[in-house]
C-alpha cells in the first residue's frame, strides 16, 4: 500500500469504460475521499455522479473476508482457511478434469478485473487446465463491437480517441445514452458544442433519452432496425455521390458486394422499416457524409443484439465509404461499458481469443502463445461463450464453474435457465468482494477478493489508454487480489493434474510481474506495449497503445495512413443485410421491451446500490411506457404492473414516459433479485445470440403488460445501524411478497426502504420479520396507528427528536414525505403519533420532494421546475440552486426542464 | 305575582340551570335557592387544583357576588330542605320554616360512598366531595405524613395527587385491576398509573379494603387483601380518603313519595312524576341511567331551563358519557362505550415514549366510544360524532387525526 497511513494515491474509477482518473484520499486504513484526477487525460478532474459517490460505497459489512465452503448443497457454508478452500476446489476441479476432460470445467470472469487478473485466469484455463472455457461478462457488453471492428478494420482496436470529441463537426451517436452511461465524455461533448456551435449531433435511439433530446436530429428508430437505417444512409450517400471513391479504391475491399446490398435500401424502404421520416434519413446521411469530420459514438444499442456485429459493421461501412476515419474528429468509436473490457481482450481472456489479440483459430497464433508460456500447446477448440457456457452447465456437460468478479444470476439473459444451470452445476466457485450479490447464493465455495482501492494493476479504457490502478488501503480480513487467488489455485491444481510446471507458469509474486509477462506477448502485435512498464506509467501517467519499445508516446488515433491490420492491409466492407430482432412481437406479447441504464446506477448495483444518494434519481424499479399503451391497458401512472412473456415475469411500477415510442417499453437493467421480487428484467430477456460475437440480445424482447392487482401494500423505511446488513436481510424477504423492492434514500444518513404489495393479506410472521429488520418490534415501535378493521397498521420509532423508522401497511399514503422527513432528520417528537397520519401532505403542508435531479447539491426536480416556471434561465437556476454545478450529470435534464417551462410559458 | 321557583341544592347543575333560565326568561320567576354549604355555588371540578395548591378557593365561585341579588334570587345558604309537602306545595327547611313553590327544582346531587368496614368512622377518615372535605385534607397534610386513598377512580387519583403534591406519602388502594375502569381501558390506565407512580404515588390494584385500624381514636392503618395472591396487606397511615364512588342523593325526594329508582326518575323534559317538580344533576335517573360527569349535567340543565321558562321545546335524550380532563396533569378523554364487543372495531394510536394512547371504537360505521390518554386533540369533535351517531365511514382515516 502506497502513501503510508495517510495520503492520496492516483487510480481510476471502477465503473464505465471512460476510465476516469481519481485521487483517493485515505487515512488510518480507510478511504476518506475521492476526487477527479486533474492530470488524467480521460477526465481532467471531472467525475460523474457515480464516481463522486464512490466514498459512500465502501461499507465493509457485507464484504467477504474469509473463504467459505459447503461440502454439500443442503448444508450451510462455513468459514474455512484459504488452504482448505483452494485444496478443496483443486481436488474437485482435478477430479472432474481427469474424469470428464478439461472442457468439463469453465471460468466466467469479468470486465471489471484488472488486466493482470485476467491474464492469470486466462493462463490458468488455457495454459494449465487445457480448456478455452474462459469467458467474461464483456460477452454481454462489447463482443459485437469487437467482432464489428475485426470484420471491417481487422483488429479489436477503437481507432479514435477522446480528443476527437473536440474536433468532430458531426457527432453520430447510435444506441448510446452518453448523458447517463458515459457522463464525463458527454460533458466533453457539451463543451465542444459550446465552443463550436456549428457541431451537429445526430442521435439514433428508439428512446428520446437526455442525449437524444439535445441532438440536432433525433432518429427515433424502431428497435433493432439500425442496419436498415445505416444501409439506407449509405444508399443516400451513393445516390448523391457523397462517398469517397478514391479512398474506397485505395484502402478497402468488398465495396461492390455492399453496393449491391444497399441498392434496394432506399430511404422510403428504411423509413417504413425504421418507422422514421425518410427526409430525416436523407438529412442524416448528408450530415454524416458532408461534415469535415464525423465521429460515431455507440454502445449497447448496437452491441446487445442478435445482429450486433452487423449493426457495428454497417456503421463502420459508413465511415469507410466516406473516409471518415483516421483524421482528427472522425472515426467509429465504440464506447466501452466496463472499466477493463479492453484489457481483458488484450490478454485474450475470452473463449475465442488468445493473448495479445491472437486468434484461437490460427495455428500460428496458438504456437506463439504456447512458446511464450513454455507449454506444449494451447487448446484448439473454441471455448464456450457466456450464454453457451450456462447452457452447457444446464445440460450437464460443464460440471464445475468458477465465477469471478461478476454476477451472472443478475446479469445474464433468461434467468430461469441461468439459475437452473447454477443449481445443476456440481461445483460453483464464486470469487468476489461481496457476499450479498445474487450469485453468491449459488456458491459452494466463496472466495474473498480485494476490490477497488485495495488492488494494484492496470486497466485499459475506451480510447486504448492504459492506466495504473493503485491500492490506497489494505483489504479487509483475508481478502486477496484476484490474480493471487488464481495463481495460488493454479499451483495447487497443477500437481493434481500431473503437471510439474505449475510453479514455473505461475511464479508471479506481484501484479507487475504479470504485467511484464503480458507485455512480452504483445511484441509485434497491433497492441504492442513493449515500450511500457509500471515505472513508465508511474512516471509519465496513463498511455495509449500501441506503445512499442522506443516510442515516446502512444498512438492517439489509428489508420491515419490508410493501412489496416488485415492480410491485405485494406479495410473490408461487410455487406450487412437487415434482419429482424430475434423475437418478434406478436398478439400475445405485442410490446417491445428495451433494457438499459440509469444515470446513477451501474450494472447490478453491487457497488452503486450501497450509496444512498445514487438511489435518489430513480428510487424504485419501474417500466416506462407510452401513454397510449397505458391507456389501452387501463394502466394508471404509478400502478404496479406485471410484465411477462414465456420465459418469466417481473412486477414493477409503470411510469408514463414521453421518451418512448408507442409499442416500446423500457426497464432499466440494474435491479436484480437483491432489489426486487424475482430475478429482475433478465427474467424476460432471451438467450438469442449474435452468430459472430455470441453476444445475447439483451435489449429486445417481446412482452405483455397488465395491471397487477396487489391491494395489500407495505412500505417500511428507517435510518438503521447498518444499511448494508439491512438490505441483505431484506433481500431474502423480497420473494415472500408478490411485489417488493428495497433501496436507499437520504444522503448523510442512509434510509433503508422496503416497498411491497401482495394479492393476499400480508402474513403476521412476514410482517414481524420486516419489523425486526427496521427495529420496529412491538416493544420498540413506540409510535403506532392501527385500524385492524381497515387493514391499516402504521408503526414507527423515534430516536431522540427525530423519526428513525416507520412501517406502513394497508395504507401507505405519505410514504414519500415520510422518507424525506426521516432522511432530513426533521424534528418529529412534537408531532407525536400524528406523524403516522395517512396523509399525502406532511405536517405543515410540505409535499414529498420526489426525484432528486442533482445528487451533488441535493436539488429535486420539483425545485428546478419551480425555478424555471418562475422565469429563471438555466444559468440563473444553476447559480441559485447550484444544481448542475458539481459533476454536471443533471445538466441535460435541467436543459429539458428549461425547454418545457418555456414551451408552457409560450 | 310571579310564579315561585324553589331550587333545592346549589351545586353545578343547579347553578347552570339558573344561568340558562335567567338567559331565556329573566324576571319570570321569584327564585329561592336552598344550599347546604355555606357559600354560593362553586366549581366542584376545581377542588382538586385547590387540594394540590394550584388554585385559591376564592377562584372557585361560579358567579360574581352580586349576580344572584341582581336577578332577584334569594339564597338560603347553610340550610337544608328536610321535607316536601306536595299537596300544599311547600318545602320545609331546617330552620323550621316552609317555603311555598309553584315549581320545585331538585338538584340534590350525590353523596360519597362510605365503605361499610370497621373503622370507617375513625377520626382521620374523610370522603372527598366538597370544599370542607378539601380543607380537612389540606389541614391533615400539614400535620401528618402518610395517606391512603381508597378508590382509584378520577376523584381518588386527584386526591392522591393533591396529597402527594402537599408532601404526603400516598398509597392508592383500588379494587379493580386497573385505575379509572369506568373511563379508561387497561392500556390507558397503565399510562396514567405510570405517570402517577413516577411522582411517587404507590398503587395497590385488585386489593379489597377490609378494615381501618385506629389508635387513640385516630386512624393508624388500613388492612387490605391482595385479591391475586389472597394475602393480607397492612399499610400504616395517618389519613384515609374514601373515594370509592358516589350515590345519587334521593332522600328528600323519596321522603316526598316521588318515584325514585337509584335516582329521582325524570322524563325527557327533566320533569319528575310530579309535574310541578323537576330534577337535574347527579341525583337524577333518566332512561335508567345516572351521570356523575359534568357534561351530562350541563345538557340536563339546558333542557330543564327551557321547560321551567315555559318555552320548552328541547328534550333530553340522555348523554353519551364523555369526559375530557386532566387527571393530575395527564390529559384524559373518555367518551361513549369503549368496551370490546363482537362487531366492534378499534382504531388505536400510540406514542408510547410520550405516554400517549388513543383508542376509538367503531360499530357498524359509527363511532361509539373512545379513550385517550396523554393527547386529547380532536376530543370535542369526536365526542360530537359519538353523540350524533354520525356515520364516519367516509372519514375513518382522518378520525384519529382530527384537530
Amino acid at each position: 500500500v502506497r502513501g503510508g497511513t495517510t495520503g492520496e494515491v492516483r487510480s481510476t474509477c471502477p465503473y464505465c469504460g471512460v476510465g476516469c482518473g481519481v485521487r483517493i484520499a485515505h487515512a488510518a486504513g480507510r478511504i476518506i475521499g475521492v476526487t477527479g484526477d486533474d492530470d488524467h487525460p480521460a477526465n481532467f478532474g471531472r467525475l460523474c455522479s457515480k464516481g463522486m459517490a464512490l466514498p459512500m460505497t465502501l461499507s465493509r459489512s457485507t464484504r467477504l473476508t474469509v473463504p467459505e465452503l459447503r461440502a454439500a448443497r443442503d448444508q450451510p457454508r462455513r468459514s474455512v482457511s484459504w488452504d482448505d478452500a483452494l485444496d478443496h476446489v483443486a481436488e474437485r476441479f482435478a477430479a472432474t478434469i481427469l474424469r470428464h476432460g478439461p472442457d468439463s470445467v469453465a471460468f466466467y470472469i469479468s470486465g471489471q478485473l484488472l488486466t493482470e487478473d485476467y491474464y492469470a485466469f486466462n493462463k490458468l484455463a488455457k495454459g494449465l487446465v487445457g480448456t478455452n472455457n474462459v469467458d467474461t461478462n464483456s460477452r454481454l457488453c462489447m463482443s459485437s463491437a469487437v467482432a464489428g471492428y475485426k470484420s471491417t478494420l481487422g483488429a479489436d482496436a477503437p481507432p479514435a480517441c477522446y480528443d476527437d470529441l473536440d474536433h468532430a463537426d458531426c457527432v453520430f451517436i447510435a444506441g448510446a445514452n452518453m448523458a447517463f452511461a458515459h457522463p464525463v465524455l458527454y460533458r466533453r461533448l457539451e463543451d465542444a458544442r459550446k465552443r463550436r456551435p456549428g457541431v451537429k449531433v445526430i442521435v439514433a435511439d428508439p428512446r428520446r433519452t437526455d442525449t437524444a433530446a439535445e441532438a440536432d436530429l433525433h432518429l427515433a428508430l424502431a428497435p433493432g432496425s439500425d442496419v436498415a437505417l445505416f444501409n439506407a444512409m449509405l444508399h443516400v450517400m451513393l445516390a448523391e455521390g457523397r462517398v469517397d471513391r478514391g479512398y474506397i479504391a485505395r484502402c478497402t475491399d468488398g465495396f461492390e458486394a455492399l453496393e449491391r446490398e444497399v441498392a434496394g435500401c432506399t430511404p422510403a424502404w428504411a423509413a417504413s422499416v425504421c418507422e422514421l421520416d425518410s427526409d430525416d434519413i436523407v438529412n442524416a446521411a448528408r450530415m454524416f457524409a458532408s461534415s469535415p469530420a464525423t465521429l460515431s459514438l455507440y454502445c449497447q444499442g448496437l452491441n446487445q443484439s442478435a445482429s450486433g456485429t452487423a449493426k457495428n459493421a454497417a456503421l463502420i461501412n459508413l465511415h469507410l465509404a466516406t473516409a471518415q476515419i483516421g483524421r482528427p474528429g472522425s472515426g467509429p468509436f465504440s464506447l466501452t461499458g466496463q472499466p477493463n473490457a479492453m484489457g481483458g481482450r488484450e490478454v485474450g481472456g475470452m473463449a475465442n481469443l488468445l493473448s495479445a489479440h491472437r486468434d484461437l483459430a490460427d495455428p500460428q497464433h496458438r504456437a506463439e502463445v504456447a512458446r511464450l508460456w513454455g507449454v506444449a500447446s494451447v487448446p484448439e477448440k473454441s471455448g464456450l461463450t457466456a450464454v453457451e457456457l450456462f447452457d452447457a452447465l444446464a445440460g450437464g456437460t460443464v460440471k464445475c464453474v468458477w465465477i469471478a468478479c461478476t454476477n451472472p444470476a443478475q446479469s445474464m439473459p433468461d434467468q430461469a435457465l441461468v439459475r437452473a444451470a447454477l443449481q445443476r452445476a456440481e461445483l460453483v466457485v464464486v470469487q468476489d468482494c461481496w457476499r450479498d450479490i445474487e450469485t453468491a447464493a449459488f456458491a459452494d465455495v466463496l472466495l474473498p477478493a480485494s476490490t477497488w482501492g485495495e488492488k494494484e494493476g492496470t486497466v485499459t479504457n475506451s480510447e486504448r489508454r492504459i492506466s495504473r490502478v493503485r491500492a490506497a488501503i489494505v483489504p479487509p480480513g483475508e481478502a486477496r487480489a484476484d490474480w493471487a487467488i488464481a495463481t495460488d489455485f493454479a499451483r495447487r491444481l497443477g500437481p493434481r493434474l500431473g503437471r510439474d510446471d505449475a510453479g514455473r507458469l505461475f511464479a508471479w509474486t506481484c501484479a507487475e510481474a504479470i504485467f511484464d509477462e503480458h507485455r512480452e506477448t504483445t511484441r509485434g502485435r497491433d497492441l504492442d506495449i513493449t515500450g511500457l512498464s509500471y515505472a513508465r506509467l508511474d512516471a509519465d501517467g496513463p498511455q495509449q497503445w500501441p506503445f512499442p519499445k522506443g516510442a515516446q508516446e502512444g498512438k492517439a488515433r489509428l489508420y491515419g495512413d490508410g493501412l489496416f491490420p488485415t492480410a491485405s492491409g485494406r479495410a473490408r466492407f461487410v455487406a450487412t443485410p437487415f434482419v429482424e430482432t430475434a423475437e418478434a412481437p406478436d398478439k400475445m406479447h405485442p410490446l417491445r421491451l428495451n433494457t438499459g441504464r440509469l444515470r446513477d446506477q451501474w450494472h447490478g448495483m453491487s457497488r452503486t446500490g450501497r450509496a444512498a444518494t445514487l438511489h435518489r434519481h430513480e428510487p424504485e424499479p419501474q417500466v416506462a411506457m407510452h401513454a397510449r399503451d397505458m391507456a389501452a391497458r387501463d394502466i394508471e401512472d404509478g400502478a404496479l404492473v406485471r410484465v411477462s412473456n414465456s420465459r418469466g415475469a417481473m412486477i414493477l411500477r409503470a411510469r408514463c414516459s414521453g421518451e418512448l415510442r408507442e409499442g416500446d417499453v423500457f426497464i432499466p437493467m440494474h435491479w436484480g433479485g437483491r432489489w426486487v421480487t424475482g430475478t429482475g428484467v433478465n427474467a424476460l430477456t432471451l438467450r438469442a445470440i449474435d452468430p459472430q460475437s455470441f453476444q445475447p440480445e439483451l435489449k429486445h424482447a417481446a412482452v405483455q403488460i397488465e395491471t397487477a392487482r396487489l391491494p395489500h401494500t407495505l412500505v417500511a423505511m428507517g435510518v438503521l445501524a447498518d444499511a448494508d446488513l439491512a438490505l441483505e436481510a431484506l433481500a431474502v424477504l423480497l420473494g415472500r411478497f408478490d411485489y417488493a423492492s428495497c433501496g436507499l434514500a437520504g444522503r448523510d444518513y442512509p434510509v433503508t426502504i422496503l416497498r411491497a404489495a401482495s394479492a393476499a393479506p400480508l402474513a403476521a410472521d412476514l410482517l414481524a420479520e420486516v419489523d425486526a429488520v427496521f427495529g420496529l418490534q412491538p416493544v420498540r415501535a413506540t409510535l403506532a396507528y392501527e385500524d385492524a378493521g381497515a387493514g391499516i397498521s402504521r408503526v414507527g420509532r423515534r430516536l431522540g427528536q427525530r423519526l428513525a423508522a416507520v412501517r406502513l401497511v394497508g395504507d401507505t399514503t405519505g410514504a414519500a414525505w415520510l422518507a424525506d422527513w426521516i432522511a432530513d432528520a426533521r424534528p418529529a417528537a412534537s408531532l407525536g403519533f400524528a406523524i403516522l397520519a395517512p396523509s399525502s401532505e406532511a405536517p405543515g403542508g410540505a409535499v414529498a420532494r420526489g426525484k432528486i435531479l442533482c445528487t451533488c447539491y441535493d436539488v429535486a426536480e420539483s425545485q428546478a421546475q419551480a425555478a424555471f416556471a418562475g422565469g429563471l434561465a438555466l444559468e440563473q437556476v444553476r447559480s441559485a440552486l447550484k444544481c448542475g454545478t458539481g459533476c454536471g450529470s443533471c445538466v441535460p435534464a435541467l436543459r429539458r426542464l428549461e425547454a418545457s417551462a418555456r414551451a408552457i410559458a409560450a | 305575582m310571579k310564579p315561585r321557583l324553589v331550587v333545592v341544592g346549589h351545586g353545578m347543575a343547579a347553578a347552570r340551570t339558573l344561568e340558562h333560565l335567567i338567559e331565556i326568561g329573566p324576571g319570570r320567576h321569584a327564585i329561592t335557592v336552598i344550599g347546604a354549604e355555606p357559600l354560593p355555588g362553586y366549581n366542584r371540578i376545581l377542588l382538586s387544583p385547590v387540594l394540590a395548591g394550584e388554585l385559591d378557593k376564592e377562584e372557585l365561585a361560579l358567579q360574581e357576588t352580586g349576580w344572584y341579588a341582581r336577578h332577584g334570587m334569594a339564597l338560603k345558604l347553610g340550610t337544608r330542605a328536610t321535607a316536601i309537602d306536595r299537596v300544599r306545595r311547600t318545602v320545609r327547611i331546617d330552620d323550621g320554616s316552609n317555603l311555598p313553590y309553584d315549581r320545585l327544582l331538585l338538584a340534590t346531587g350525590s353523596r360519597p360512598l362510605r365503605l361499610p368496614i370497621p373503622g370507617a368512622d375513625l377520626k382521620g377518615v374523610v370522603t372527598y366531595r366538597d370544599l370542607a372535605d378539601t380543607e380537612m385534607m389540606i389541614a391533615a397534610s400539614r400535620e401528618h405524613a402518610r395517606a391512603v386513598v381508597i378508590g382509584g377512580g378520577l376523584l381518588g387519583l386527584e386526591a392522591a395527587h393533591g396529597l402527594r403534591t402537599r408532601g404526603m406519602a400516598v398509597d392508592v388502594i383500588h379494587l379493580m385491576p386497573w385505575l379509572m375502569e369506568r373511563q379508561l381501558d387497561r392500556e390507558a390506565a397503565a399510562i396514567v398509573q405510570k405517570r402517577l407512580a413516577a411522582r411517587g404515588i404507590r398503587f395497590r390494584l385488585a386489593h379489597r379494603t377490609l378494615a381501618i385500624r385506629g389508635r387513640e381514636g385516630r386512624v393508624a392503618a388500613v388492612e387490605a387483601l391482595d385479591e391475586a395472591s389472597a394475602s393480607p396487606v397492612t399499610i400504616d397511615t395517618d389519613l384515609v380518603v374514601m373515594a370509592a364512588g358516589i350515590k345519587p342523593d334521593t332522600a328528600l325526594a323519596e321522603s316526598a313519595g316521588l318515584r325514585c329508582d337509584r335516582g329521582v326518575v325524570v322524563d325527557d323534559t327533566m320533569q319528575t312524576y310530579d309535574p310541578r317538580i323537576y330534577a337535574v344533576g347527579e341525583c337524577v335517573r333518566h332512561r335508567g341511567l345516572s351521570y356523575g360527569l359534568v357534561q351530562p349535567l350541563y345538557e340536563m340543565a339546558k333542557v330543564c331551563a327551557t321547560h321551567l321558562a315555559g318555552v320548552g321545546s328541547h328534550y333530553y335524550a340522555g348523554s353519551v358519557p364523555s369526559t375530557h380532563l386532566k387527571v393530575t396533569g395527564v390529559e384524559v378523554f373518555s367518551a361513549g362505550d369503549f368496551a370490546d364487543a363482537p362487531g366492534r372495531e378499534n382504531v388505536v394510536a400510540r406514542d408510547a415514549s410520550a405516554g400517549v394512547y388513543r383508542r376509538l371504537v367503531l360499530d357498524a360505521g359509527r363511532l361509539v366510544g373512545g379513550v385517550f390518554v396523554g393527547d386529547s386533540r380532536g376530543a370535542a369533535r369526536l365526542a360530537e360524532l359519538i353523540r350524533n351517531r354520525t356515520n364516519v365511514n367516509a372519514m375513518r382515516r382522518e378520525l384519529m387525526f382530527l384537530a
